[in-house]
């Protein structure tokens, strides 16, 4: 630490991590303790100071090779289309043009599709997307290769495309098959109950905007094979596709990724195309190459979050209780499967989001469209299915006249009525979902009790119907909505992790993981875990670039398993060598006459403290210790592994329990709207999120308001826009608007759930924490919702898709006064 | 030849072509790659990097001034005589030699990077160069005003208003921002660290007369890169240069702050050729008040004329804190605004409705002509080649005259309008309540130019001013305007909106004290439980 000014070095949260360390038994036990930087403490990013200073290294910063290629490509003028002619002798004799490939050049597969096929790494013939690419141009600059793009000349055979999600589900147009989720009998349940509605809406997607845009730089290797630096959040992944498409092993093709400027899932799948069209070029040409996407054309290419069409049929009793619900959703796959499969899964495991749905059918569509390839998306189509099951909450409150948090409260899981019973007389547990998990940590209940009362959330309901009667056309609103989120990769085989740790003989600890650092806080969570194993001061490890080579086989870093996944993983390994230096001091520290029990050899304090028989304690600096362990020739280095336990999900019958925990959180979000222009600003937000024991409460706090702000960004401000022919107008950040620093709320609560470790055995019993917040931005749409029904005393919910952009907004405002007009004809009459 | 500070070097430059953006410049021949590039466009402010220009107070002693500036869409011609501060070079005062490697001995941080370090504020840390170097301009600006109290959120969000960040929901930053100033280096210097400053003796050498004449003839000769032969560009110092350059390079593009042209070259790939970059002429550069008007030159930056407005015309001076970024508007001239004739520019409606008058200049001679006449269609005007916009002339409001702008977008800061409506009233107090004796307008984003709504002026004139009667009156709008549909907004919501503004305008006009706008409330407004919502007074 180079610091200077006399200022604490901790940052105002720490009495919140000292709170939390009380609560774990370890601290407790050992008061002594000093070591800084172990899991619970508010470190900083580990790149913080390289951060501010701009010396932390991306892709587009390093330094570039003199006979480096840069690569712009060339894609379809249309969004379904046959290539009659292709014409690019223009390009090739553009001054600085170096090369130019097209789907001939690839000397292996074609298809790079992830999961499923239907991805070409360059167009063979059939183009189904704007954009989609065809050809590439290598030339001595950017600049020369997008000018020489421009210069082609191609010819197609246009074809009718398919734009919405309505006509491909009129059509069946599908790139996976539907798949069904069931319990109990639905129909009848709906058929039965007292009261029944329908509704539905559009969500619309969502682009990343990571700031820093899809980039790799390669270069061959001696051995026929490439180096490769590409922003990813999925290494293994680069390496294989890349491997396939030069027709090489995989051992010949190395990816290394220091950290992405952000990635929120766009380079889990998305960062692969660039990596193998720079590769074969880079093959071809014998140079290294670098591929750098312009903003405009990251946006028109890569995939974003899934549009869906969601509708919903929920019959109810008075109180307001779901008997049986009819539940689809529909995702806007774009042109390929990609890993839309997964996703709109997670739409169907997340349509009942936090409540009880009992007798239900969930269906989920994936239709193809001729638009890109929508992709992974923080949240993973959990969002779009959440919003639904908010949307019918928010309905069957305005139906009844209730308030919507007497109504979501009523539905959540584990909330048991005595007159709600089972098909064999029992009362209903009510904790087992449409998919046959049950909900075994009944978290939520008191979650939102506790949060209720911290945003005072009656009182403000009462001052704001009163404000709402005294303002002519500037509304407030008010929603609590919580978030239930399932933990774990659908795909069971991914949840596994490795790690490396070495010590060296300064007693210095390096750390590598299969995990990618994309601004997370994952490289100083897991070095937390290392420091915490082995109870020396964070600042002993060093953890290195994502490399291929150090950690094999690796999967995405995604699904919020970052840390759960590797930080277990480093874990191991760091016990794997913890075992050979205990055994090594028993043997070494014991007399004749001495014995030492392994269990009394311990790690404390940047010592290692070993405990003889006759009670005589030998202190020994973890350094000395390595380095006498070093000369006993006892191995400091050691891989470890993890693969979560529990999970299983059956896609024949639709059942199992695909997830290992749930993640849990509510908000409370108090928004102002203008009902003349559908303007909308949000003011306080209050959010109770629970991260279990956290391991690091600012990284974890970071994450909740940044997932929040990003899901509130979904719902209001941005707005992906196509035209008529498929083409995206919304392309660039003058027409894309994420939210900007002033659309942080003026008052801003965020608090970890207290005292609630995960009730899994996951690393120091913490929680996920990437995606769930995200799923809160939704307070901010239903609260606008909210605002709106005012106009109606808050007996119409009007539709309203997503986001609720001002023109969106007016057009429920202009809905409700209808309703309300044609309420009071209906009287007159 | 160009002459300029960077990170306390004077480098001289001959050969960069006359397009080059400064982040291309220090990314690719500077070896300064802490400056990003997040969308090249000047929306993200990754880029942003601090212009400083040197002013000379009464003393006559010269201060260096830096602000920030959105390197992606600066051009290095317009860099003559400035000195440029990057994130390379914040940390430290130690230099940052141009070609030699010099490890920095003792980095010490500016407060605005350890308050980012200390609150979290960084997460994916590529915003982050561009958030610092906001927040170092916040900071400067405080230490130049000797004021030590914390920056308040207003001036915190309009820092950084034109910074995006996708990770942290910018609370950490806010925090960040609110307590930099607790942070100060051991020097004592008051407590707060200035930001270095360019050392004399080579100041001096940048004061030394240049042989303007020459420098203005032979232009700027750059061998270009590999796509053209040649490209030049000029930095004249005087309008007589700006006349002969027009006269000799009819063709040759006007940049004052680039903020609008640079897109041409980062978005459309295309090349400037010939460039004249006039911010560093004095005489458009002047904000005069006369008795009857105020006189804006075409190559005051908005944050110049900030002050100005504020005073004049409340309602225009809000308007800019949601007119692009804090760094478009450092570098953004309203003459820029105008000569592009953009009919989603947000002065020109409101100058429209004010009545401003413009003066174009030439070798030929000068001539005024009210603003209405001079857009012609969608971004053609009336100026000829060799012309150029020299001044804004701003009829003052009478005391019984009003201004009002709205301002319709997605997003509250740095967005570009759906709708932009300005409306100037006249206004007679009777027995009855208020009367529309006169009024003029102006609207943005309804027609391919910035236009006023006739019609509807003619429908408002003597009406009392009630929501019902401008209700009423906002309908002849659809005969005013048939709005395009596009990206940001129907062509249905445009009119709709639009005629909802009308009646607003009535609300407003009658309820003076109340608050009606979500952007011009605070938090502490919002929490008085006696928020003056004007109920039942329209």
């Amino acid at each position: 630490m180079r610091k200077l000014i006399d200022l604490p070095t901790q940052t105002p949260e720490n009495s919140l991590a000292e709170n939390e360390q009380k609560s774990r038994p370890a601290k407790v036990k050992n008061p002594l303790n000093t070591s800084k930087g172990q899991t619970g403490q508010n470190m900083q990013h580990e790149s913080a100071e390289k951060h501010v200073t701009g010396k932390a290294v991306y892709v587009d910063d390093m330094p570039e090779y003199p006979n480096q290629l840069h690569i712009a490509v060339g894609g379809s003028a249309h969004a379904h289309a046959k290539i009659k002619s292709i014409d690019l002798t223009s390009v090739r004799e553009t001054l600085g043009v170096v090369d130019v490939i097209t789907v001939e050049d690839v000397p292996g597969h074609v298809d790079i599709g992830p999961v499923f096929s239907g991805d070409p790494v360059l167009v063979e013939k059939l183009c189904e997307y704007i954009g989609q690419p065809i050809f590439a141009v290598a030339a001595e600059t950017m600049e020369i290769a997008k000018a020489a793009v421009a210069k082609a000349y191609i010819e197609y055979d246009i074809l009718e495309p398919t734009l919405s999600v309505e006509k491909a589900l009129k059509d069946q147009f599908f790139v996976r098959p539907t798949h069904q989720h069931k319990r109990g009998d639905s129909a009848q349940a709906l058929a039965d109950a007292p009261n029944r509605i329908q509704g539905e809406m559009q969500v619309n997607g969502q682009e990343h905007f990571y700031l820093e845009g899809q980039v790799c730089s390669v270069l061959p290797t001696e051995d026929g094979g490439m180096k490769v630096y590409s922003s990813t959040q999925h290494p293994t992944e680069v390496q294989k596709l890349v491997a396939e498409v030069l027709d090489v092993s995989i051992n010949k093709v190395q990816v290394e990724i220091r950290r992405m400027g952000g990635g929120f899932g766009g380079k889990e799948t998305q960062a692969a195309p660039l990596a193998c069209i720079a590769a074969i070029v880079a093959n071809k040409t014998g140079r290294p190459v670098k591929y750098r996407m312009s903003r405009h054309d990251d946006m028109v290419m890569t995939g974003k979050r899934h549009p869906f069409f969601n509708t919903y049929d929920v019959g109810f009793d008075e109180q307001g209780i779901m008997m049986g619900s009819d539940i689809m959703v529909a995702g806007n796959c774009g042109n390929s499967p990609d890993l839309s499969d997964a996703i709109v899964d997670r739409a169907m495991f997340h349509s009942d989001n936090a409540y009880y749905l009992n007798n239900s059918t969930v269906t989920g569509h994936r239709c193809k469209t001729h638009t890109t390839s929508n992709t992974a998306y923080r949240g993973f189509g959990g969002p779009q299915g959440v919003i639904l099951a908010e949307l019918m909450m928010d309905d069957i409150a305005r139906h009844l006249g209730e308030d919507p948090l007497t109504i979501r409260k009523r539905n959540l899981y584990g909330i048991k009525y005595d007159h709600i019973r089972t098909a064999d007389g029992q009362v209903d547990e009510r904790n087992q979902t449409h998919y046959g998990q049950t909900v075994e940590q009944k978290v939520l209940p008191e979650l939102i009790a506790e949060l209720e009362k911290t945003s005072d959330y009656w009182q403000r309901r009462a001052e704001i119907k009163e404000f709402n009667a005294n303002s002519p056309f500037l509304k407030k609103g008010l929603a609590l909505t919580p978030v239930k989120f399932g933990i774990s990769f659908t795909v069971q085989f991914l949840n596994q992790a490795g790690a490396l740790v070495h010590v060296y003989t300064d007693g210095s600890i390096h750390l590598n993981h299969g995990g990618t650092e994309m601004g997370q806080g994952l490289f100083v969570k897991v070095a937390q875990v290392v420091a915490e194993e082995f109870q020396v001061d964070l600042d002993t490890i060093q953890v290195s670039a994502t490399n291929t080579e150090k950690v094999p086989n690796t999967s995405p870093t995604a699904a919020s398993s970052g840390t759960d996944l590797n930080g277990m993983a480093a874990r191991d390994a760091c016990l794997r060598i913890k075992a050979g230096m205990v055994k090594f001091a028993v043997e070494h520290y014991a007399t004749d006459n001495d014995v030492i029990q392994e269990e009394n050899v311990r790690f404390e304090n940047n010592n290692v403290v070993i405990e003889k028989d006759s009670g005589e304690e030998v202190v020994v600096p973890f350094a000395d210790f390595v380095q006498q362990a070093y000369m006993g020739r006892v191995p400091l280095s050691s891989t470890g592994f993890y693969k979560t336990p529990k999970i299983h999900y059956d896609r024949n019958t639709g059942k199992g329990r695909p997830f290992y925990y749930y993640a849990h959180g509510a908000a409370v979000s108090e928004v102002l709207v203008d009902t003349l222009t559908g303007e909308s600003r949000l003011v306080r937000t209050d959010i109770l999120h629970d991260v279990g024991r956290s391991l690091n409460p600012a990284i974890d706090k970071g994450q909740i308001e940044g997932a929040f702000i990003q899901g509130m960004g979904w719902l209001t401000t941005e707005e992906l826009k196509w035209n008529d022919e498929g083409r995206l107008m919304s392309n660039g950040p003058a027409t894309y608007k994420i939210p900007a620093v002033g659309d942080t709320p003026f008052e801003f609560n965020v608090s970890l759930l207290k005292d609630r470790p995960n009730g899994e055995e996951t690393i120091y019993r913490s929680k996920a924490v990437g995606e769930p917040p995200f799923m809160l931005g939704i307070s901010v749409w239903s609260a606008i919702r909210d605002a709106v029904a005012s106009l109606a005393d808050y007996h119409y919910g009007a539709p309203m898709d997503a986001p609720a952009t001002p023109e969106c907004v007016l057009r429920s405002v202009q809905d409700t006064k209808n309703f309300i007009r044609n309420t009071a004809q209906a009287q007159k009459v | 030849m160009i002459r300029f500070c960077l990170n306390g070097n004077w480098v001289e430059e001959s050969t960069v072509s006359s397009d080059m953006t400064l982040l291309r410049y220090l990314r690719t021949q500077q070896a300064l790659p802490g400056t990003k590039e997040g969308c090249g466009s000047g929306d993200c402010g990754a880029c942003s990097v601090l212009l400083g220009e040197r002013s000379i107070d009464d003393k006559g002693e010269g201060t260096w001034q830096y602000q920030a500036i959105n390197g992606c869409i600066t051009f290095v011609t317009q860099l003559d005589g400035k000195s440029l501060i990057t994130v390379d070079a914040l940390a430290t005062k130690a230099r940052l030699k141009k070609g030699v490697a010099k490890e920095v001995i003792a980095q010490q941080l500016h407060p605005a990077q350890q308050a980012m370090v200390d609150y979290h504020g960084s997460q994916c840390g590529f915003c982050t160069p561009g958030i610092v170097m906001s927040l170092a301009a916040l900071h400067e600006h405080q230490r130049i005003h000797k004021n030590s109290e914390p920056a308040d959120h207003h001036q915190i969000i309009d820092a950084l208003s034109g910074n995006l960040c996708r990770c942290t929901g910018y609370r950490p930053i806010i925090e960040a921002a609110e307590n930099m100033n607790k942070y100060h280096n051991n020097s004592g210097d008051a407590g707060q660290v200035a930001i270095w400053q360019p050392e004399p003796e080579i100041e001096t050498k940048s004061e030394a007369p240049l042989d303007v004449a020459a420098e203005t003839t032979a232009g700027l000769f750059h061998p270009a890169s590999h796509t053209d032969s040649v490209s030049q560009s000029w930095s004249p110092k005087s309008e007589d240069e700006l006349k002969a350059l027009l006269t000799q390079y009819p063709e040759a593009r006007m940049v004052a702050g680039a903020t609008d042209i640079a897109l041409e070259v980062t978005q459309m790939n295309r090349r400037l050729p010939q460039l004249i970059a006039i911010n560093d002429i004095v005489s458009l550069k002047t904000i005069t008040v006369e008795d009857d008007a105020i006189l804006i030159g075409a190559g005051v930056t908005y944050s110049q004329m900030e002050a100005t407005l504020n005073e004049h015309f409340p309602e225009f001076g809000q308007l800019l804190h949601r007119f692009a970024s804090r760094q478009v508007r450092n570098n953004g001239t309203m003459g820029g605004n105008v000569a592009n004739a953009s009919p989603i520019g947000d002065t020109p409606p409101v100058l429209l409705a004010l009545g401003a008058c413009i003066e174009l200049a030439s070798a030929q001679g000068n001539r005024w002509m009210p603003l209405s006449e001079f857009f012609l269609d969608y971004k053609k005007t009336e100026q000829k080649q060799g012309e150029y916009l020299r001044m804004i002339r701003i009829p003052r409001l009478q005391d019984n005259q009003k201004l009002k702008v709205y301002k319709i977008s997605k997003r509250l800061e740095d967005d570009i309008s759906a709708v932009l409506a300005a409306f100037k009233f006249t206004l007679v107090e009777s027995s009855n309540g208020q009367t529309v004796s006169a009024v003029t307008t102006g609207f943005g984003g309804m027609a391919g130019i910035p236009k006023a709504a006739s019609k509807l002026e003619k429908a408002l004139l003597n009406k009392p001013v009630s929501m019902a009667a401008f209700a009423e009156a906002a309908q002849v709008l659809e005969q005013d305007f048939s709005p395009m549909t596009d990206v940001r907004a129907t062509s249905e919501y445009r009119m709709q909106v639009a005629q909802n503004l009308i009646q607003k305008c009535a609300f407003e006009l009658s309820n003076p004290n109340s608050i009606t706008r979500i952007e011009s409330l605070n938090n502490s407004e919002l929490s008085l439980n006696e928020v003056n919502v004007g109920g039942g007074h329209a």
